[in-house]
Protein backbone atom coordinates (compact mmCIF):
# COMPACT_ATOMS: atom_id res chain seq x y z
CA UNK A 1 0.00 0.00 0.00
CA UNK A 2 1.16 3.49 -0.65
CA UNK A 3 -0.05 6.90 -0.72
CA UNK A 4 -1.27 6.58 -4.52
CA UNK A 5 -3.34 3.24 -3.86
CA UNK A 6 -4.64 4.77 -0.37
CA UNK A 7 -5.81 7.95 -1.90
CA UNK A 8 -7.73 5.46 -4.92
CA UNK A 9 -8.94 3.24 -2.15
CA UNK A 10 -10.74 6.24 0.56
CA UNK A 11 -11.44 7.72 -2.28
CA UNK A 12 -13.71 4.97 -4.17
CA UNK A 13 -14.85 4.08 -0.37
CA UNK A 14 -16.20 8.24 0.06
CA UNK A 15 -18.13 7.74 -3.40
CA UNK A 16 -19.74 4.32 -2.52
CA UNK A 17 -20.81 5.62 1.08
CA UNK A 18 -23.79 7.08 0.09
CA UNK A 19 -24.70 5.45 -3.17
CA UNK A 20 -24.46 2.15 -0.67
CA UNK A 21 -26.80 4.21 1.75
CA UNK A 22 -29.71 4.18 -1.29
CA UNK A 23 -28.67 0.52 -2.33
CA UNK A 24 -29.78 -0.54 0.67
CA UNK A 25 -33.34 1.29 0.06
CA UNK A 26 -33.16 -0.11 -2.78
CA UNK A 27 -33.01 -3.90 -1.77
CA UNK A 28 -35.66 -3.41 1.13
CA UNK A 29 -37.63 -1.24 -1.66
CA UNK A 30 -37.20 -4.26 -4.51
CA UNK A 31 -37.76 -7.35 -1.69
CA UNK A 32 -41.39 -5.97 -0.36
CA UNK A 33 -43.16 -8.32 -2.21
CA UNK A 34 -41.09 -11.28 -4.54
CA UNK A 35 -38.54 -10.26 -6.78
CA UNK A 36 -39.53 -10.11 -10.30
CA UNK A 37 -37.68 -9.20 -13.57
CA UNK A 38 -40.50 -7.48 -14.60
CA UNK A 39 -40.75 -4.89 -11.43
CA UNK A 40 -36.70 -4.67 -11.44
CA UNK A 41 -36.88 -3.77 -15.04
CA UNK A 42 -39.56 -0.73 -14.83
CA UNK A 43 -37.58 0.85 -12.78
CA UNK A 44 -34.46 0.26 -14.32
CA UNK A 45 -35.19 0.32 -18.25
CA UNK A 46 -34.13 3.58 -20.36
CA UNK A 47 -33.50 5.26 -16.81
CA UNK A 48 -30.48 7.73 -17.28
CA UNK A 49 -30.42 8.47 -13.26
CA UNK A 50 -30.23 4.21 -12.62
CA UNK A 51 -27.32 3.98 -15.12
CA UNK A 52 -25.16 6.13 -13.65
CA UNK A 53 -25.86 5.55 -10.74
CA UNK A 54 -24.84 1.91 -10.94
CA UNK A 55 -22.23 2.20 -13.02
CA UNK A 56 -20.26 4.83 -10.92
CA UNK A 57 -21.14 1.99 -7.79
CA UNK A 58 -19.73 -0.91 -9.90
CA UNK A 59 -16.40 1.49 -10.89
CA UNK A 60 -16.22 2.83 -7.52
CA UNK A 61 -16.53 -0.58 -6.11
CA UNK A 62 -14.29 -2.77 -8.60
CA UNK A 63 -11.54 -0.44 -7.45
CA UNK A 64 -12.30 -0.72 -3.98
CA UNK A 65 -12.18 -4.59 -4.05
CA UNK A 66 -9.62 -4.69 -6.59
CA UNK A 67 -6.89 -2.91 -3.75
CA UNK A 68 -8.62 -4.25 -0.92
CA UNK A 69 -7.86 -7.82 -2.65
CA UNK A 70 -3.97 -6.54 -2.78
CA UNK A 71 -3.69 -5.44 0.08
CA UNK A 72 -5.06 -8.43 1.62
CA UNK A 73 -2.89 -10.98 -0.48
CA UNK A 74 0.18 -8.62 0.22
CA UNK A 75 -0.49 -9.63 3.91
CA UNK A 76 -1.94 -12.83 4.29
CA UNK A 77 -0.36 -14.97 0.84
CA UNK A 78 3.36 -14.92 -0.12
CA UNK A 79 3.01 -13.11 -3.27
CA UNK A 80 4.51 -10.13 -3.74
CA UNK A 81 5.41 -7.27 -6.45
CA UNK A 82 4.46 -8.37 -10.23
CA UNK A 83 2.24 -10.93 -8.51
CA UNK A 84 -0.34 -8.26 -6.47
CA UNK A 85 0.04 -5.73 -9.17
CA UNK A 86 -1.48 -8.57 -11.80
CA UNK A 87 -3.95 -9.99 -9.35
CA UNK A 88 -4.96 -6.23 -8.36
CA UNK A 89 -5.93 -5.88 -12.22
CA UNK A 90 -7.78 -8.94 -12.93
CA UNK A 91 -10.04 -8.59 -9.99
CA UNK A 92 -10.47 -5.00 -11.26
CA UNK A 93 -11.04 -5.50 -14.59
CA UNK A 94 -13.07 -8.40 -14.14
CA UNK A 95 -15.89 -6.64 -11.91
CA UNK A 96 -15.65 -3.86 -13.99
CA UNK A 97 -16.23 -5.88 -17.07
CA UNK A 98 -19.02 -7.98 -15.22
CA UNK A 99 -20.79 -4.88 -13.69
CA UNK A 100 -21.07 -2.98 -16.46
CA UNK A 101 -22.29 -5.44 -18.77
CA UNK A 102 -25.06 -5.86 -15.96
CA UNK A 103 -25.65 -2.32 -15.80
CA UNK A 104 -26.21 -2.11 -19.31
CA UNK A 105 -28.47 -5.29 -19.48
CA UNK A 106 -30.98 -3.60 -17.26
CA UNK A 107 -30.78 -0.25 -18.27
CA UNK A 108 -30.32 -0.38 -22.31
CA UNK A 109 -33.72 -0.86 -23.97
CA UNK B 1 3.03 -19.79 50.75
CA UNK B 2 1.41 -19.61 47.42
CA UNK B 3 3.06 -20.38 44.12
CA UNK B 4 2.64 -19.49 40.74
CA UNK B 5 3.31 -21.92 38.38
CA UNK B 6 5.63 -19.22 35.55
CA UNK B 7 6.15 -20.64 32.13
CA UNK B 8 8.66 -18.66 30.50
CA UNK B 9 10.48 -18.75 27.31
CA UNK B 10 13.39 -20.76 26.97
CA UNK B 11 16.27 -20.61 23.83
CA UNK B 12 15.55 -18.86 20.34
CA UNK B 13 12.68 -19.14 17.95
CA UNK B 14 12.35 -22.84 18.01
CA UNK B 15 12.74 -22.81 22.04
CA UNK B 16 9.47 -23.72 24.08
CA UNK B 17 8.20 -22.64 27.50
CA UNK B 18 9.64 -24.42 30.82
CA UNK B 19 7.31 -23.98 33.88
CA UNK B 20 9.37 -22.93 36.92
CA UNK B 21 7.36 -22.44 40.64
CA UNK B 22 7.54 -18.85 41.85
CA UNK B 23 6.63 -18.22 45.63
CA UNK B 24 3.89 -15.79 45.03
CA UNK B 25 4.07 -12.63 47.49
CA UNK B 26 1.88 -9.22 48.23
CA UNK B 27 2.67 -6.01 45.97
CA UNK B 28 5.22 -8.40 43.06
CA UNK B 29 5.58 -7.31 39.44
CA UNK B 30 6.31 -10.16 37.04
CA UNK B 31 10.05 -8.29 36.44
CA UNK B 32 10.56 -9.61 40.15
CA UNK B 33 8.91 -12.97 38.95
CA UNK B 34 11.77 -13.43 36.03
CA UNK B 35 14.41 -12.02 38.62
CA UNK B 36 13.68 -14.08 41.19
CA UNK B 37 13.86 -17.31 38.93
CA UNK B 38 17.25 -16.12 37.57
CA UNK B 39 18.55 -15.73 40.72
CA UNK B 40 17.36 -18.68 42.52
CA UNK B 41 16.61 -21.52 39.93
CA UNK B 42 18.46 -20.88 36.57
CA UNK B 43 21.16 -18.16 36.45
CA UNK B 44 21.29 -18.74 32.52
CA UNK B 45 17.88 -17.02 31.95
CA UNK B 46 18.62 -13.96 30.03
CA UNK B 47 16.31 -10.96 29.97
CA UNK B 48 16.32 -7.10 29.69
CA UNK B 49 15.35 -4.77 32.54
CA UNK B 50 17.11 -1.12 33.72
CA UNK B 51 15.49 1.45 35.71
CA UNK B 52 12.67 -0.96 37.47
CA UNK B 53 10.45 1.76 38.05
CA UNK B 54 8.53 2.16 35.03
CA UNK B 55 10.43 4.94 33.10
CA UNK B 56 12.80 3.25 30.50
CA UNK B 57 11.16 0.78 28.43
CA UNK B 58 13.67 -1.95 28.80
CA UNK B 59 11.52 -4.45 30.47
CA UNK B 60 8.69 -4.99 28.12
CA UNK B 61 8.26 -8.45 27.59
CA UNK B 62 4.75 -10.53 26.49
CA UNK B 63 2.35 -11.61 29.21
CA UNK B 64 -0.23 -13.94 28.54
CA UNK B 65 0.21 -13.31 25.33
CA UNK B 66 0.32 -9.24 25.47
CA UNK B 67 2.83 -7.04 25.17
CA UNK B 68 3.66 -4.99 28.48
CA UNK B 69 6.45 -3.79 30.78
CA UNK B 70 7.32 -6.29 33.30
CA UNK B 71 8.15 -3.88 35.83
CA UNK B 72 4.58 -2.12 36.01
CA UNK B 73 2.70 -5.22 36.15
CA UNK B 74 1.44 -6.83 39.08
CA UNK B 75 1.38 -10.33 39.33
CA UNK B 76 -1.89 -10.34 41.44
CA UNK B 77 -3.35 -8.66 38.02
CA UNK B 78 -2.20 -11.28 35.49
CA UNK B 79 -1.56 -14.70 37.28
CA UNK B 80 -4.81 -16.84 35.92
CA UNK B 81 -5.74 -19.88 38.12
CA UNK B 82 -2.01 -19.99 39.67
CA UNK B 83 -0.54 -19.80 36.00
CA UNK B 84 1.45 -17.11 34.14
CA UNK B 85 2.84 -16.96 30.52
CA UNK B 86 5.75 -14.79 30.00
CA UNK B 87 7.83 -14.85 26.63
CA UNK B 88 9.99 -11.75 24.58
CA UNK B 89 8.64 -9.22 22.46
CA UNK B 90 6.43 -10.45 19.47
CA UNK B 91 7.87 -9.19 16.04
CA UNK B 92 11.36 -9.39 16.74
CA UNK B 93 14.31 -11.73 16.15
CA UNK B 94 14.88 -13.42 19.47
CA UNK B 95 18.37 -13.38 20.62
CA UNK B 96 17.90 -15.68 23.68
CA UNK B 97 14.69 -16.49 26.51
CA UNK B 98 12.87 -13.36 27.37
CA UNK B 99 15.57 -11.05 25.31
CA UNK B 100 14.73 -10.14 21.52
CA UNK B 101 16.60 -7.77 19.14
CA UNK B 102 15.61 -4.55 18.79
CA UNK B 103 17.95 -3.42 15.65
CA UNK B 104 14.86 -4.08 12.99
CA UNK B 105 12.54 -1.88 15.06
CA UNK B 106 15.43 1.21 15.70
CA UNK B 107 16.33 0.87 11.39
CA UNK B 108 12.56 1.27 10.70
CA UNK B 109 12.95 4.74 13.04
CA UNK B 110 15.51 5.73 11.01
CA UNK B 111 13.67 4.63 7.82
CA UNK B 112 10.65 6.56 8.86
CA UNK B 113 13.16 9.83 9.23
CA UNK B 114 12.24 9.73 12.77
CA UNK B 115 15.53 12.03 13.19
CA UNK B 116 15.30 15.87 14.23
CA UNK B 117 16.72 17.91 11.26
CA UNK B 118 17.78 20.88 13.10
CA UNK B 119 17.98 24.94 10.79
CA UNK B 120 19.47 26.44 13.36
CA UNK B 121 23.05 25.49 14.77
CA UNK B 122 24.64 26.77 18.77
CA UNK B 123 25.52 30.02 17.56
CA UNK B 124 22.16 30.66 17.10
CA UNK B 125 19.73 32.09 19.55
CA UNK B 126 17.57 29.56 20.96
CA UNK B 127 13.84 29.77 18.86
CA UNK B 128 11.22 30.19 20.78
CA UNK B 129 8.42 27.73 20.48
CA UNK B 130 4.65 29.01 21.43
CA UNK B 131 3.36 25.84 23.43
CA UNK B 132 -0.37 26.00 22.52
CA UNK B 133 0.01 26.58 18.49
CA UNK B 134 -2.00 23.13 16.68
CA UNK B 135 0.84 21.89 15.96
CA UNK B 136 3.18 21.79 18.69
CA UNK B 137 0.23 20.35 20.51
CA UNK B 138 -0.01 17.77 18.11
CA UNK B 139 3.35 17.56 18.97
CA UNK B 140 3.47 17.18 22.35
CA UNK B 141 0.60 14.83 22.59
CA UNK B 142 2.83 12.38 21.05
CA UNK B 143 6.23 13.29 22.10
CA UNK B 144 6.48 11.34 24.96
CA UNK B 145 7.25 7.94 23.41
CA UNK B 146 10.88 6.30 25.02
CA UNK B 147 10.89 3.45 22.42
CA UNK B 148 10.04 0.55 24.55
CA UNK B 149 8.38 -1.60 21.21
CA UNK B 150 5.27 -2.35 22.96
CA UNK B 151 3.08 -0.91 19.84
CA UNK B 152 5.70 -2.85 17.68
CA UNK B 153 5.00 -5.75 19.53
CA UNK B 154 1.30 -5.33 19.46
CA UNK B 155 1.16 -4.88 16.04
CA UNK B 156 -0.89 -6.81 13.18
CA UNK B 157 0.28 -5.11 10.17
CA UNK B 158 3.63 -5.03 11.56
CA UNK B 159 3.67 -9.31 11.93
CA UNK B 160 1.92 -9.40 8.41
CA UNK B 161 3.88 -6.52 6.25
CA UNK B 162 7.87 -6.91 6.53
CA UNK B 163 7.88 -3.41 5.72
CA UNK B 164 5.62 -1.71 7.53
CA UNK B 165 7.98 0.72 9.41
CA UNK B 166 5.62 0.36 12.64
CA UNK B 167 3.89 2.60 15.00
CA UNK B 168 6.39 4.05 16.88
CA UNK B 169 8.40 4.89 13.87
CA UNK B 170 5.55 6.78 12.13
CA UNK B 171 4.28 8.45 15.45
CA UNK B 172 8.05 10.10 15.98
CA UNK B 173 8.19 11.23 11.85
CA UNK B 174 4.48 12.66 13.23
CA UNK B 175 5.85 14.66 16.16
CA UNK B 176 8.80 15.52 13.59
CA UNK B 177 6.33 17.36 11.23
CA UNK B 178 4.59 18.86 13.55
CA UNK B 179 8.03 20.47 15.06
CA UNK B 180 8.50 23.73 13.58
CA UNK B 181 12.43 23.18 14.27
CA UNK B 182 12.55 21.35 11.73
CA UNK B 183 13.60 21.16 8.35
CA UNK B 184 13.44 17.46 7.27
CA UNK B 185 10.19 17.31 5.89
CA UNK B 186 9.74 16.62 1.95
CA UNK B 187 12.32 13.59 3.02
CA UNK B 188 10.14 12.50 6.06
CA UNK B 189 6.79 12.98 4.14
CA UNK B 190 7.90 10.80 1.01
CA UNK B 191 9.63 8.47 3.41
CA UNK B 192 5.99 7.76 5.43
CA UNK B 193 4.30 7.99 2.04
CA UNK B 194 5.97 4.91 0.42
CA UNK B 195 5.35 1.29 0.60
CA UNK B 196 5.72 0.28 4.34
CA UNK B 197 4.36 3.70 5.51
CA UNK B 198 1.62 5.03 7.27
CA UNK B 199 -0.97 4.30 4.81
CA UNK B 200 -0.22 0.17 5.56
CA UNK B 201 -1.62 0.65 8.79
CA UNK B 202 -5.57 -0.66 8.85
CA UNK B 203 -6.12 0.81 12.37
CA UNK B 204 -6.88 -1.75 14.35
CA UNK B 205 -5.56 0.38 17.71
CA UNK B 206 -3.63 -2.45 19.14
CA UNK B 207 -0.75 -0.08 19.39
CA UNK B 208 -2.43 2.46 21.22
CA UNK B 209 -4.69 0.03 23.17
CA UNK B 210 -1.13 -1.25 24.49
CA UNK B 211 1.09 1.77 24.79
CA UNK B 212 2.26 2.12 28.65
CA UNK B 213 2.48 6.29 28.15
CA UNK B 214 -1.01 6.51 26.85
CA UNK B 215 -0.05 7.33 23.57
CA UNK B 216 -2.33 7.32 20.44
CA UNK B 217 -0.20 6.25 17.20
CA UNK B 218 -3.62 5.47 15.30
CA UNK B 219 -3.81 9.18 15.92
CA UNK B 220 -1.09 10.41 14.83
CA UNK B 221 -0.63 8.00 11.67
CA UNK B 222 -4.00 8.99 10.59
CA UNK B 223 -2.18 12.43 10.64
CA UNK B 224 0.26 11.38 8.56
CA UNK B 225 -2.41 9.84 6.31
CA UNK B 226 -4.13 13.45 5.64
CA UNK B 227 -0.61 15.44 5.31
CA UNK B 228 0.16 13.09 2.73
CA UNK B 229 -2.62 12.65 1.57
CA UNK B 230 -2.55 16.37 0.63
CA UNK B 231 0.56 16.40 -0.56
CA UNK B 232 0.42 13.99 -2.87
CA UNK B 233 -3.15 15.87 -4.46
CA UNK B 234 -1.12 19.01 -4.70
CA UNK B 235 1.67 17.55 -7.27
CA UNK B 236 4.30 17.31 -4.12
CA UNK B 237 5.12 13.87 -4.01
CA UNK B 238 6.12 11.54 -6.52
CA UNK C 1 9.84 -29.13 33.39
CA UNK C 2 9.77 -29.13 29.79
CA UNK C 3 6.26 -26.49 28.47
CA UNK C 4 4.81 -27.02 25.15
CA UNK C 5 6.87 -26.44 21.93
CA UNK C 6 6.14 -23.73 18.86
CA UNK C 7 6.36 -20.31 19.27
CA UNK C 8 6.13 -17.82 21.81
CA UNK C 9 2.14 -17.21 22.46
CA UNK C 10 1.66 -13.63 21.12
CA UNK C 11 -1.79 -13.30 20.07
CA UNK C 12 -3.82 -11.79 22.96
CA UNK C 13 -4.10 -8.78 21.24
CA UNK C 14 -6.46 -10.12 19.06
CA UNK C 15 -9.32 -10.86 22.00
CA UNK C 16 -9.41 -6.97 22.16
CA UNK C 17 -12.90 -5.42 20.33
CA UNK C 18 -11.25 -3.05 17.72
CA UNK C 19 -8.51 -5.57 16.51
CA UNK C 20 -12.08 -8.10 16.57
CA UNK C 21 -13.77 -5.16 14.29
CA UNK C 22 -10.97 -4.99 12.07
CA UNK C 23 -10.68 -8.72 11.15
CA UNK C 24 -14.38 -8.53 10.67
CA UNK C 25 -13.84 -5.51 8.33
CA UNK C 26 -11.60 -7.78 6.26
CA UNK C 27 -13.60 -10.71 6.13
CA UNK C 28 -16.68 -9.31 5.30
CA UNK C 29 -14.97 -7.53 2.52
CA UNK C 30 -13.64 -10.45 0.70
CA UNK C 31 -16.57 -12.16 0.62
CA UNK C 32 -18.66 -9.07 -0.52
CA UNK C 33 -15.96 -9.32 -3.12
CA UNK C 34 -16.19 -12.72 -4.04
CA UNK C 35 -20.28 -12.28 -4.02
CA UNK C 36 -20.03 -9.32 -6.64
CA UNK C 37 -19.12 -11.14 -9.60
CA UNK C 38 -22.32 -13.33 -9.05
CA UNK C 39 -24.52 -11.18 -8.28
CA UNK C 40 -23.33 -9.18 -11.68
CA UNK C 41 -23.74 -12.39 -13.72
CA UNK C 42 -27.73 -12.67 -12.58
CA UNK C 43 -28.04 -9.73 -13.52
CA UNK C 44 -26.92 -10.03 -16.95
CA UNK C 45 -29.11 -13.17 -17.42
CA UNK C 46 -31.52 -10.57 -18.69
CA UNK C 47 -29.50 -10.34 -21.86
CA UNK C 48 -30.53 -14.25 -22.80
CA UNK C 49 -34.07 -13.60 -21.96
CA UNK C 50 -36.67 -12.03 -18.64
CA UNK C 51 -37.60 -15.23 -18.10
CA UNK C 52 -33.96 -16.51 -17.40
CA UNK C 53 -34.05 -13.67 -14.73
CA UNK C 54 -37.25 -14.42 -13.61
CA UNK C 55 -36.56 -18.02 -13.04
CA UNK C 56 -33.57 -17.15 -10.85
CA UNK C 57 -35.26 -14.52 -9.11
CA UNK C 58 -38.10 -17.22 -7.94
CA UNK C 59 -35.48 -19.74 -6.97
CA UNK C 60 -33.96 -16.94 -4.56
CA UNK C 61 -37.52 -17.20 -2.82
CA UNK C 62 -36.45 -20.09 -1.43
CA UNK C 63 -35.92 -20.07 2.59
CA UNK C 64 -32.39 -20.77 2.49
CA UNK C 65 -31.56 -18.17 -0.32
CA UNK C 66 -32.96 -15.62 1.95
CA UNK C 67 -31.12 -16.22 4.91
CA UNK C 68 -27.71 -16.16 2.57
CA UNK C 69 -29.44 -12.75 1.38
CA UNK C 70 -29.84 -11.81 5.01
CA UNK C 71 -26.02 -12.42 5.55
CA UNK C 72 -25.16 -10.45 2.55
CA UNK C 73 -26.93 -7.24 4.29
CA UNK C 74 -25.44 -7.77 7.26
CA UNK C 75 -22.27 -8.15 5.78
CA UNK C 76 -22.70 -5.04 3.44
CA UNK C 77 -24.05 -3.15 6.26
CA UNK C 78 -20.73 -4.05 8.69
CA UNK C 79 -18.50 -3.41 5.97
CA UNK C 80 -20.13 -0.09 5.09
CA UNK C 81 -20.51 1.44 8.77
CA UNK C 82 -16.69 0.00 9.54
CA UNK C 83 -15.61 1.90 6.51
CA UNK C 84 -16.93 5.01 7.40
CA UNK C 85 -15.55 4.94 11.05
CA UNK C 86 -12.35 4.34 9.33
CA UNK C 87 -13.03 7.46 7.18
CA UNK C 88 -13.47 9.34 10.21
CA UNK C 89 -10.72 8.16 12.14
CA UNK C 90 -8.42 9.17 9.16
CA UNK C 91 -10.19 12.87 8.27
CA UNK C 92 -11.52 14.06 11.11
CA UNK C 93 -9.52 15.23 14.43
CA UNK C 94 -9.37 12.16 17.01
CA UNK C 95 -12.61 11.08 18.79
CA UNK C 96 -13.25 8.77 21.38
CA UNK C 97 -15.95 5.90 21.53
CA UNK C 98 -14.53 3.90 19.10
CA UNK C 99 -15.87 0.78 20.92
CA UNK C 100 -19.27 1.48 21.10
CA UNK C 101 -19.42 2.42 17.33
CA UNK C 102 -18.02 -0.78 16.86
CA UNK C 103 -20.82 -2.18 18.82
CA UNK C 104 -23.48 0.39 17.35
CA UNK C 105 -22.29 -1.12 13.85
CA UNK C 106 -22.94 -4.95 14.56
CA UNK C 107 -25.95 -4.24 16.43
CA UNK C 108 -27.11 -2.25 13.48
CA UNK C 109 -25.57 -4.58 10.75
CA UNK C 110 -27.89 -7.45 13.07
CA UNK C 111 -31.07 -5.54 12.76
CA UNK C 112 -31.08 -4.68 9.16
CA UNK C 113 -30.69 -8.17 8.28
CA UNK C 114 -33.18 -9.26 10.77
CA UNK C 115 -35.52 -6.95 9.36
CA UNK C 116 -34.57 -7.64 5.68
CA UNK C 117 -35.39 -11.76 6.79
CA UNK C 118 -38.48 -11.08 8.95
CA UNK C 119 -39.76 -9.11 5.47
CA UNK C 120 -39.03 -12.17 3.64
CA UNK C 121 -40.69 -14.65 5.50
Amino acid sequence: MNVRLYVLQRASAAVMAPLLLIHLGVIFYASRRGLSASDILARTRGSLFWGAFYATLVVAAATHAAIGVRVVASEWTRWHGGMLEALMWACGLLLAALGLTAVAAVVLV
Amino acid sequence: MAEIAVSLWRGKADGNYQVYRVPQRDNQTVLDVVTWVQRNVDPTLAYRFACRVGMCGSCAMTVNGRPRWTCRTHTAKVVNNGKLEIGPLANLPIIKDLACDLRPFFEKWQKAKGVFSPRLTRQDTIERIVPTTAARLAADAAVECINCAVCYAACDTVRWNADYLGPAALNRAWTLLNDVRDTGNRQRLAAVAATGGCHACHSHQSCQQHCPNALNPTASIAGLKRHTMQAYLRGELE
Amino acid sequence: MNGKRGEPNTGGHRRDPLWLAAWLHRISGLALAAFLPLHFLVFALVLSSKAALDGFLRWTANPAVKVAEAGLVFLLTLHLLGGIRILLLENLPWFAGHKQLVAGALLTASMLALVFLVRAA
